[in-house]
């Protein structure tokens, strides 16, 4: 039960060198609010597992501070620390059955006998687990042994948060569903703070409600899904969130209106003094780029193929040499594929290096 | 479907029935042969159906009394090497490294005496231990302990025990390091999470994980130490007395020194028979938990 300050934390695999492009995670200073849900979303090898163990105080960091409740917590081992973290593959103890797993980090520190059995049945209710509770656990299948994982996380009730390292890999589709709603039930009911890396973007969305973004070893974003959908601050943000994701390309933007090929598109705020020299992009999620019959004030664009999603259809277009997707209305249709743009003028973001430009309304 | 008869197929056989039967039946029934009768030389041959066998089993005879009290003094040995080797080759394996140079340089030095031939290792180890020259001998009669492993029962059983344990140790070591490399980093990750003292993590993590190899080790020390021949006869020469006269070196006493081949052909069937159910027992053993294994696996 805590709140968790990170202060300019970093991480080289490599020992302390001075290059910090080599880091696995670049100095970042953030807090977790006690009783959050946090996920940690960004692709493979980003730096949200490094992250994670340093938290956990699995690895220790080459440079600054973890604070618990604002206490420095950097130097002490994972065992001090009041925390819990489950791995991405279902560890349990081979020898004990699922109850003595579910006992054992209580076991290990010493809580009385009679609270362990309340506390491990009250888990095992939550997990569907009772009725396996007196049979070995390495008879059991590998769903069961990840939820023995997750209990033996969720059985201490006095831990700062519990971590979870893509605890979902191994389970089937349909069961990774269910467990994942269970976890956020969890949440609900036993009010501690859970942290859950992962690098799909509709289990990060479900489950959390702030979602932590990382790219290349640093945080991009950190906020709920709508904003990381409607407003994401960081051109790899709109790339990544969303199915297509956002459409970026190359622009001059001067107040309130923005140049690409000669034609203009008009913007909701306007964007005097950006950044002299810096690559200038636009940023437009598909969900709010409309096809229509080409006309002269539209910018030009040829469909490349459809893709039919069930409840909506996107169009891949090209602009130039810019791909692009749109979204398609039923009534639209096109011979020769060719095609004009209508942008929705408030979803229309501007990026300078990347970074998302705050226009003045 | 109707089965093609082609009896020129046996023709592929015969290579190896042929070489079978030179090398393992036609020698095995001629020692069923020997067993069954007596021979004074001169190749005379004397029909004495099981009684040999009989003899063996019935410690009041001299045979049966020598055979008893060696496969006694062999099974002892076996439980004193399992019981010193098996513990000492999982604390020397806990405690090698697990990366960097250190971990090859350990390992060739653990395959050290492995790689030395049998008779070496009794040459070795009885020149090491003589009182007058050997460096063992010498020093542990020079600082007050008497000695001499020649005179001495208890001396020539620790001399052939620690032999073992210096010969055999390295193996247990490596099956069990070999063991403890297969465990993930993330059980080592989750019980220190979960708190787990040093003590906790070897018995719920370590020792489950290795028990696969461990089975190996015991039961490869077990027939080995069991068919144990040429270090103690080099070092000892089975003595003093008959003291590590084990059955292999009891068995070639009676059939090349007393030239008793009846007997020697009895004892050594029976000897057989007894590595052949512990072979079995051994591929029993191996063959359920690999199936038991495969079980838990296609659960996963």
């Amino acid at each position: 039960m805590s709140r968790i300050d990170l202060v300019d934390l970093a991480h080289s695999y490599g020992g302390n060198s001075a290059d910090e492009s080599t880091y696995a995670l670049k100095p970042i200073s953030m807090t977790w609010r006690q009783g959050g849900a946090y996920a940690l979303l960004g692709p493979s090898g980003c730096g949200k597992t490094t992250l994670l163990n340093l938290i956990s105080g699995i690895i220790a960091p080459s440079r600054g501070k973890i604070l618990f409740d604002g206490k420095d917590v950097t130097p002490l081992s994972t065992q001090k620390r009041n925390i819990a973290q489950v791995f991405q593959f279902p560890v349990i103890y081979d020898t004990m059955t699922v109850g003595q797993n579910l006992a054992f980090p209580l076991k290990n520190r010493g809580v009385p006998r009679r609270d362990i059995e309340v506390r491990v049945s009250e888990i095992a209710h939550l997990l569907d687990l009772t009725p396996h509770l007196n049979r070995k656990a390495t008879r059991l299948t590998a769903d069961a042994k990840q939820k023995i994982s997750l209990g033996r996380g969720l059985v201490r009730s006095d831990v700062a948060a519990v971590l979870f390292d893509e605890p979902l890999t191994v389970i089937d589709p349909e069961l990774k569903w269910q467990l994942r709603s269970k976890l956020k039930a969890l949440h609900l009911e036993l009010d501690l703070t859970m942290i859950y890396v992962t690098h799909d973007q509709t289990e990060a969305l479900t489950f959390a409600d702030t979602v932590v973004v990382m790219h290349d070893g640093r945080v991009v974003q950190s906020g709920t899904p709508a904003e990381l959908f409607e407003k994401p601050a960081h051109t790899f943000v709109g790339y990544f969130i969303g199915s297509p994701g956002m459409n970026i390309m190359p622009a001059e933007v001067k107040g309130r209106e923005a140049r690409v090929n000669g034609r203009v598109i008009s913007l909701k705020r306007s964007y005097d003094s950006l950044p002299a020299g810096a690559k200038i992009e636009i940023g437009v999620r598909p969900e709010f780029v409309d096809i229509a019959k080409p006309a002269p004030d539209l910018l030009a664009a040829q469909i490349e193929r459809i893709d039919d999603l069930g409840r909506m259809r996107f169009a891949r277009v090209r602009v130039g040499d810019v791909k692009f997707a749109a979204r398609l209305r039923e009534s639209f249709s096109s011979t020769d594929g060719k095609c004009g743009l209508i942008f929705d003028a408030a979803h229309v973001h501007v990026y300078a290096d990347s970074r998302l430009v705050e226009g003045t309304p | 479907m109707e089965k093609t008869v082609n009896q020129k197929a046996w023709l592929l056989v015969l290579p190896v029935f042929l070489v079978v039967a030179f090398s393992a039946i036609i020698p095995m029934m001629t020692v069923v042969n020997y067993s069954l009768q007596d021979t004074f030389g001169n190749n005379q041959f004397f029909w004495n159906g099981v009684g040999w066998f009989k003899e063996l089993l019935d410690p009041s005879t001299d045979l049966g009394g020598r055979f008893l009290a060696s496969l006694g003094r062999n099974l002892f040995f076996s439980a004193v090497i399992l019981a010193i080797e098996v513990p000492l080759g999982i604390v020397i394996a806990l405690s090698m490294p697990r990366e960097g140079w250190q971990v090859a340089a350990c390992l060739v030095i653990l395959a050290l005496p492995l790689l030395i031939p049998w008779n070496v290792v009794g040459t070795i180890w009885q020149i090491f231990g003589r009182p007058d020259i050997g460096l063992l001998g010498y020093a542990l009669n020079s600082i007050g302990i008497d000695y001499n492993y020649v005179a001495n029962e208890f001396d020539a059983w620790a001399t052939v025990i620690v032999m073992d344990v210096w010969h055999w140790t390295s193996l247990v070591a490596l099956l069990c390091y070999a063991g403890l490399k297969s465990i993930p980093d993330a059980y080592y990750q989750a019980a220190q999470i979960d708190g787990a003292s040093r003590w906790a993590v070897f018995t719920a993590i370590q020792l489950p994980k290795m028990n696969r190899v461990l089975l190996i080790a015991v039961l490869l020390r077990f027939m080995d130490s069991f068919m144990i021949y040429t270090e103690p006869f080099v070092v000892t020469g089975g003595g003093p007395g008959n003291s590590t006269t084990f059955i292999s070196i009891e068995l070639v006493k009676i059939a090349l020194g007393q030239f008793d081949l009846g007997k020697a052909a009895a004892m050594s069937l029976v000897y057989n028979l007894i590595i052949l159910i512990v072979c079995w027992v051994f591929y029993t053993v191996m063959t359920n938990a690999g199936a038991a294994r495969r079980v838990n696996e296609g659960a996963k």
